[in-house]
Parts: structure tokens; C-alpha cells; sequence
């Protein structure tokens, strides 16, 4: 363990490195420029490529073209760019390419507030392409959260062949912390699985058995075809029912039934006798750890649930946290997004809301105000 | 590297060897387009030139140009609207040995995709873009393009087009290509070899296939038939040569074939290769201190 004085960003890029990233594509926006930056240092001492693209719509495809050419790559932007990587986010889908899109959010829309913080972004970053489609999109809550889960971003990429999110804030993205880098030979990483047929046998979209087929890269003797089109299982378009269906059920399947393995919640010993629970992500579990820390001080018996994975929703974990209570807070840098998922799953009337969209971050006394009054006088803000 | 090479057997047809027979044929395009003459000439070149398929990319974007690669037994990636060179550069960065051909139409190219053309170009990216000019949006029905000429009708340009064309190898070699070329489907033998010389050129090279679309384009024009309109090519393009004796003005109504830059720069990733070694060197400079 090398303790370290390390920025978000900072922690996001070398997260990135200790993951086996070796292609970064991004184009310069506040408040994720650092971690272009960082790669475009870093990369090449480790044999790595970076390259600042025309646009965050070029970065997005170069990315999915490398990770083709298979290499583990990632872009960084904030919301404005985000926008711009949604086509090609949905290309990824499609086309079953794991990758990674840091998104540093700030707030929105438009312009908006250059560059204050928001979590304005986390429906964007469920349903942000066109169509039906999955995704996973991790929260770091902290400095040493950015470096692990963006190591985390990788192998679930690698792992379910698909893009991958991590959904800084500017607030996490700006803050320096203490980072114990682990020893690199203890960083568990996965790598996309090899292909095991000879290229004749090979079916890149192949449905059974496995739900994630191996994805050869480009260029190794494996010809074969990717398309943003509908496809068969050899990569081929199709407009043949037979053949669109089992590719939507494995392609959702795989997320659904990696549940267990995706979704990582943080949640502590005071949940069992808890009689309110805190909801939270990213630079609002800050607030959120104050206030429940402020509140248990004073006898109240409350619970964090800190949401590092907020997509797909953790909704078994929120459930189960919630169900014996009748009050559950929900604060969020934006009007209100993840509340609508954690109202779909406990019901509207447990939850209450705490939102901000104007650039500050959400005070823990606001938090506590919510805690003492136990949801007694609830209301939409 | 060497898994598939391609066998050459002198008495097996090209096609036979690079096309996917038993997958998606027949194609998708109209009796009569130049699409299949432009994928013949790249096929023939690659053949020509022995390269390992395995070891050749082909990427498009979206349009009737973006259904070329799907055909051909090579890496194939069918992209965004726009966005092939984007997708090509990525790839080309992470596997520098491979030839990667990036098909595109004018519109696919040059409108949506001009930004990624113009700073492909200016990076010199060891890419080879085929742009097959048909002066239209063929796949949506025919509406006008970034190279569709003044006066002429399309269904969003009803009373008359109002806008320049742009000129694509005056763009790419502004932009920084190191090889422009200018062919048609008519001249399918020089078209082939120009394909050939942009795959051979060490950087971003540029094959403009001048063709047409007598599905959309031809028929809201009156420009008669398919082979009215390859008529009108081999009738109306000159070689350089050619063009050089002739009259400004005469000369600005032709096609001019031929190849219109060819310069040697320094490639992209090779460059590239010079701050990975200087960044390890800083590095192992620092290590012995």
C-alpha cells in the first residue's frame, strides 16, 4: 500500500492504467480534462496510445475501433460530450463492444454551469442512445472509489462485452483525497475471453451457450462482421424474427442475470434496526455519511445505502434496505432522477426527495432536517 | 499472422475468393449502381496486391456505400453515419500493421462525416478512405448531397439546388492527405490501381470513385438510364494530361481522372511510435537517477 495525495481524476486515470487500459480517445472538457491529460503522459510510458480526437463523437468511436483491434480503451468527458457519445454508446451496445465513458458531470443542460458539479446525467446514462439497449453505470462516491471502480468499469466491460459508465461528479472528479494504491499484483483484473474455435467455427454473436460469446479482435485471423444493425449470430444482418430474438434475450440476459455480480452497494451494520435509511451516490453519499453520522450521534437510528453500481438499478438491495420502513431519503444533485427508480421499487409514498440542480452540493444539514423530521412532513421540493 | 492467407489459385475467380457467398447475397443495391464495380476494384487490388486478408480492414459508415463491406471475406465493420474514419482510426492506432480501406458516399463522407475526413486527413492516419461520389443521398430516396451541383433537382432541393459542391480532392489535399486519387466506375482498371497505390501509400490516402445514382439522382434529372449516365462518365472525363491542354473553362465542365497529390509525410501511428519512445526513455531516465 502506497498511501498517495491524489485528485479524482488522477485516481480515475491510473485506475484506468492499473485496469489494462492501453487506448484513450477524449477531446478537452472541464471538468474531465485532467484525466486526457493524465493518459496522454501516462499511455505511452506503458506502450499505450492516446489520441485527442475532432470531437467527443470521434473519441467515442475510436475507442469501440480499438477495442476492436482488442484493446481495453476508455474517453472521458462531461455532460456537453456525453451528449455527443450517445450515438456511438448505442453503437457499442448493439455491437456487444466493451469500453469505458468517463462522464464527469457538471451541470446542465446545455452549457449550463461551467463547470460546478450535478448528477444530472443518471437517466442519460440508462437511456441516453436510442432503443432498447443495456448498460452499467458505476457512482465513485470518494477518491479511492474513482480508482476502483474504474478498474471495476474495465472488467465488467471485458467481462459482459458491453460499455460501461462511471458517473463522476465535478465534485469527486476536483477533490484530492488519500489513495492506498494497492501493490499492482493484487489488482484483480479481467480480460475479454479468448476465442476457443478454430476462425471457420467462430460466430462472434453466437447465443448459445454462453451468454457473452468471445469477441476476436480485428485482424488475428478471425474474419468476421459487426454492424449497427440488427444482426445473426454471425454478425450478419438480419430482419428474421428467429434470429432477433434470442440475440435481444441473451444481450438483456446477460446483465439481468450478472445482477449479482454488478451491483455493489455499500451499506453498513445500523440497517437492521434502522428506522430511516439514506439513499445515495456519488458526492451526495458525502452529505449523506455527515448527516446519518450527525443524526446517530443524537440516538437517531438511521442507515446509509451508498449505491456504487446505479445501473442496472440495484433494486433487491433497495428493497430489502426499505422494506421494514416508512421513510427513505433520497438526496440527489439534480429534480429528481434515481428517486424515481427507488419510489418505483418501495413506493412513492416512502420516499422522500432532496434535490438541487443549481451547481451546490446538497448540505448534510439538509440531509439532517430530513433524518430528524423521519419523513413526518413529506413533500416534493 | 499467417492463419487463412489467401491461396491464389490462378484459375479461381477473384470474387470467389473474397466474397462471401453464402451470407447476404444478393446484394442490396439497384440493377445498374456503381457500388459493386468500386467493391470489384478494391477486391481485385487487394488480390493483386497479395496482402493477407486477415490482415486487411474494411470499415464504412452508413448509406448504400455502408453495405460494401458485409460482402467481402475480410475484417468488416459497418459503422455510424459519418463516423467510419473515427471507428478506423482507433483500430488502425492499436494494430498498425493492418490496411484498413474506410468506404464511404459523399454525403456519409463529406456532410455528417466531414469534420472526422478533414482531420483524418490532417493527421495523416495511415487509413485509405474510398469515397464513392454518387452526387446524392441514394439510400433515403435522393435528396441532395455536399456534391451535388448547382441546378440540379433532388426531392429536398425541388425548385433546383442552391448550394456548391464541395470538391473532395481539393479537401483532402488541403486537409493534408498524402495521396489524392480521382477515378470513375466507368475506368474500372485505373480505379483498381489507384485503390491499389492508396492501400501501398504510407498515410491517409483518398480514391474519389466518381459514380451515380440513375435510381434517384438520374431519374429526378432526366439523365436517362444506368448506362445513359456511364455513358455520360466516359464521355465527359479527361485524364490530367488531358485536362492540362484544355481551356479553363471547358476543362471545369469535365471529370478529371488521375492522381492529384502524392507526397511523403510523416504517418500517424508511426510518428506515434516516437513518443511512445520518448516517453519510456523520460521514464528510464528518471528509474537510473
Amino acid at each position: 500500500m502506497t498511501p498517495q495525495l491524489m485528485q479524482g481524476n488522477e485516481a480515475c486515470a491510473e485506475g484506468a492504467l492499473a485496469a489494462g487500459c492501453r487506448f484513450f480517445a477524449g477531446y478537452p472538457i472541464t471538468p474531465a480534462t485532467e484525466i486526457a491529460e493524465i493518459m496522454a503522459r501516462r499511455l505511452p510510458q506503458v506502450g499505450g496510445k492516446f489520441i485527442q480526437m475532432e470531437d467527443e463523437i470521434a473519441s467515442m468511436a475510436a475507442i469501440l475501433g480499438a477495442s476492436v483491434g482488442g484493446t481495453k480503451a476508455m474517453t472521458a468527458t462531461s455532460g456537453p460530450g456525453f451528449s455527443l457519445m450517445q450515438e456511438n454508446i448505442g453503437y457499442g451496445a448493439m455491437a456487444e463492444i466493451p469500453c469505458v465513458i468517463v462522464n464527469v458531470q457538471r451541470t446542465g443542460p446545455s452549457t449550463g454551469l461551467p463547470t460546478q458539479p450535478a448528477q444530472g446525467d443518471v437517466m442519460q446514462a440508462r437511456w441516453g442512445t436510442h432503443g432498447d439497449h443495456p448498460i452499467i453505470a458505476l457512482c465513485p462516491s470518494t477518491v479511492p472509489e474513482a480508482f476502483g471502480l474504474t478498474i471495476r468499469a474495465f472488467n465488467l466491460a471485458e467481462k459482459y462485452r458491453t460499455p460501461v459508465i462511471l458517473l463522476m461528479d465535478a465534485m469527486i472528479a476536483h477533490l484530492r483525497e488519500r489513495v492506498d494504491l494497492p501493490p499492482s499484483d493484487s489488482i484483480e483484473t479481467w480480460n475479454r475471453a479468448p476465442t476457443e474455435v478454430p476462425p471457420e467455427w467462430y460466430k462472434a454473436y453466437e447465443n448459445e451457450p454462453r451468454d457473452v460469446p468471445p469477441l476476436a479482435p480485428f485482424g488475428d485471423g478471425y474474419r468476421y462482421h459487426i454492424t449497427g444493425l440488427f444482426h445473426d449470430e454471425h454478425g450478419y444482418p438480419t430482419e428474421r424474427l428467429d434470429e432477433i430474438q434470442p440475440w435481444i434475450r441473451r444481450v438483456f440476459g446477460k446483465i439481468e442475470r450478472g445482477h449479482s455480480d454488478i451491483i455493489d452497494c455499500e451499506t453498513d451494520s445500523y440497517l437492521d434496526k434502522a428506522e430511516v435509511i439514506v439513499i445515495a451516490y456519488g458526492a451526495t453519499t458525502r452529505s449523506a455519511r455527515r448527516a446519518v453520522g450527525l443524526a446517530r450521534a443524537q440516538g437517531t437510528r438511521v442507515s446509509l445505502l451508498n449505491l456504487r453500481t446505479i445501473w442496472p438499478f440495484p433494486e433487491e438491495q433497495v428493497e430489502r434496505a426499505a422494506e421494514r420502513l416508512h421513510c427513505v431519503i433520497v438526496p440527489e444533485m439534480n429534480l429528481g432522477q434515481l428517486a424515481l427508480e427507488v419510489e418505483r421499487v418501495v413506493g412513492r409514498r416512502k420516499v422522500v426527495r432532496i434535490n438541487r440542480a443549481d451547481g451546490q452540493m446538497i448540505d448534510p444539514d439538509e440531509i439532517l432536517k430530513a433524518i430528524e423530521r423521519r419523513g413526518l412532513d413529506r413533500g416534493y421540493r | 499472422m499467417s492463419i487463412g492467407r489467401a491461396i491464389r489459385h490462378p484459375e479461381s475467380r477473384v470474387h470467389e475468393r473474397y466474397l462471401r457467398h453464402s451470407k447476404k447475397f444478393p446484394n442490396v443495391w439497384c440493377a445498374g449502381c456503381g457500388n459493386g464495380i468500386v467493391l470489384g476494384a478494391i477486391i481485385r487490388a487487394i488480390d493483386d496486391m497479395q496482402i493477407d486478408k486477415n490482415e486487411v480492414a474494411m470499415i464504412s459508415g452508413i448509406g448504400c456505400s455502408g453495405r460494401l463491406p458485409v460482402y467481402v471475406d475480410l475484417n468488416t465493420m459497418h459503422t455510424t453515419h459519418g463516423r467510419a474514419l473515427a471507428f478506423a482510426t482507433g483500430l488502425k492506432m492499436v494494430r498498425p500493421w493492418m490496411k484498413i480501406l474506410v468506404v464511404m458516399g459523399d454525403g456519409d463522407a463529406l456532410a455528417i462525416g466531414g469534420n472526422h475526413f478533414i482531420h483524418a486527413a490532417r493527421r495523416n492516419v495511415g487509413l485509405t478512405a474510398i469515397v464513392i461520389n454518387n452526387q446524392v443521398y441514394g439510400m433515403t430516396g435522393g435528396q441532395y448531397s455536399p456534391t451535388t451541383p448547382a441546378g440540379a433537382f433532388a426531392t429536398t432541393a425541388p425548385y433546383g439546388h442552391i448550394e456548391q459542391p464541395f470538391p473532395i480532392t481539393e479537401l483532402a489535399r488541403a486537409a493534408g492527405a498524402a495521396y489524392v486519387a480521382r477515378s470513375t466506375i466507368y475506368h474500372v482498371r485505373e480505379l483498381q490501381r489507384f485503390v491499389a497505390q492508396a492501400v501501398s501509400k504510407n498515410g491517409f490516402s483518398v480514391v474519389e470513385a466518381v459514380s451515380y445514382c440513375h435510381t434517384t439522382f438520374g431519374r429526378q434529372n432526366k439523365l436517362g438510364r444506368a448506362t445513359d449516365m456511364m455513358r455520360y462518365i466516359q464521355d465527359n472525363s479527361v485524364t490530367l494530361e488531358e485536362a492540362a491542354q484544355m481551356p479553363e473553362q471547358e476543362r471545369q465542365a469535365k471529370i478529371v481522372r488521375g492522381v492529384l497529390v502524392d507526397r511523403d509525410i510523416p504517418e500517424y501511428t508511426q510518428w506515434y511510435d516516437q513518443v511512445i519512445a520518448r516517453a519510456q526513455a523520460e521514464v528510464n531516465e528518471r528509474g537510473s537517477r
